[in-house]
């Protein structure tokens, strides 16, 4: 779908503003149900060589860019107005694929990492991952039916989240609880980022 | 040589290579890699200029009359990334796109742009 607009295209006032977001967690969380239930979903393809470096797998050497397997991820768009938009991509969930994060969390703004209390530790990966980068991120605990509902004080301690983190819980079948997710992320990103400016102002007063 | 039991290339990871031969086998594309929300326009008057362009390339100067995200456009005409990341590089080197890269959150010019994402989304 293209963006709506004149057909000016090369002028830079027409250049929409894009803003990019990930949904990460453990495989089997409710990642594509989450980006399907707020936004436009379609498949994505992408490809990437065997021989990536990160894999830290050797035996491929002297085959560089040779053989390329295909990963699917979850994208998902949201138009706020012309010219706005959220894109949604939702990380593959196995951790072989892992390497491909470092490119999908370039210039996103944050990310959700969805949980699931009956296997918490799913998410703790994900979790590391972006603290260790601060990258801004919510938890969503998605509230399986027939899944124990445990008080978020309990969660947060599972995890031993920290306390500046949003933690929310939610349903990702439901639009609405989606919604709510999102701008719960947006909000924090917003924050982070107002920290940050503040921070460096600060630092740089005379 | 990987073998068909190395652990990449099993059900899971999909299809090896085939979309490839689109790009004669490439798998890079020339220059800096796109970001997968890198915004891709046709330059004015590109579709005068398609001589020695594959049906693909064509297609993507077509979709790219308005501003399309490289990933919208993978999505839309149902090929992995890197191979709408090759076709384009091609239109790069002939100048018939202009590429704009995203601009980090962090120096967005005007911090209410992400005020408004909120609102959007409560009007969803």
């Amino acid at each position: 779908m293209a963006f709506a607009g004149s057909e000016r295209a090369g002028d830079p006032a027409d250049v929409p503003v894009v803003i990019k977001v990930l949904i990460a967690g453990g495989f089997g969380v409710g990642k594509t149900t989450l980006v399907g239930s707020v936004s436009e979903i379609r498949p994505l393809r992408t490809e990437e060589p065997l021989s990536e470096p990160s894999t830290g797998v050797d035996v491929l050497a002297g085959v560089e860019r040779k053989s390329t397997t295909t990963v699917a991820l979850d994208f998902g768009r949201i138009t706020i107005r012309e010219n706005l938009v959220v894109y949604l991509f939702g990380t593959p969930g196995q951790e072989r694929f892992w390497f491909m994060w470092d490119e999908l969390t370039s210039g996103a703004l944050g990310a959700i990492v969805l949980a699931d209390t009956r296997r918490l530790a799913d998410c703790f990966p994900s979790v590391d991952y972006f603290e260790r980068r601060n990258i801004p991120f919510v938890l969503a605990v998605n509230c399986f039916e027939g899944a124990r509902c445990y008080e978020p004080a309990a969660v947060r301690s599972a995890v031993d989240l920290g306390e500046d983190i949003p933690l929310v819980m939610c349903d990702a079948r439901q639009r609405a609880s989606g919604k709510e997710v999102l701008i719960a992320l947006v909000k924090h990103s917003l924050e982070t980022m107002q920290r940050q400016r503040d921070h460096a102002e600060w630092a740089t007063a005379p | 040589m990987p073998s068909t039991n190395d652990r990449w290339l099993d059900e899971e990871a999909g299809p090896v290579v085939r979309p490839y031969a689109l790009t004669r086998g490439r798998t890079r594309p020339s220059g800096e890699r796109l970001d997968l929300i890198a915004i891709i326009t046709a330059v004015r008057g590109a579709r005068t200029n398609m001589v020695g362009l594959d049906p693909e390339h064509r297609s993507l100067l077509r979709l790219c009359r308005l501003p399309m995200s490289v990933a919208d456009l993978a999505a839309d005409l149902d090929l992995p990334v890197g191979v709408i990341r090759i076709l384009l590089g091609d239109l790069r080197e002939r100048s018939l796109i202009n590429v704009h890269n995203p601009i980090p959150p962090a120096r967005l010019p005007d911090p209410r742009i992400l005020q408004e994402v909120v609102d959007g989304l409560r009007r969803l």
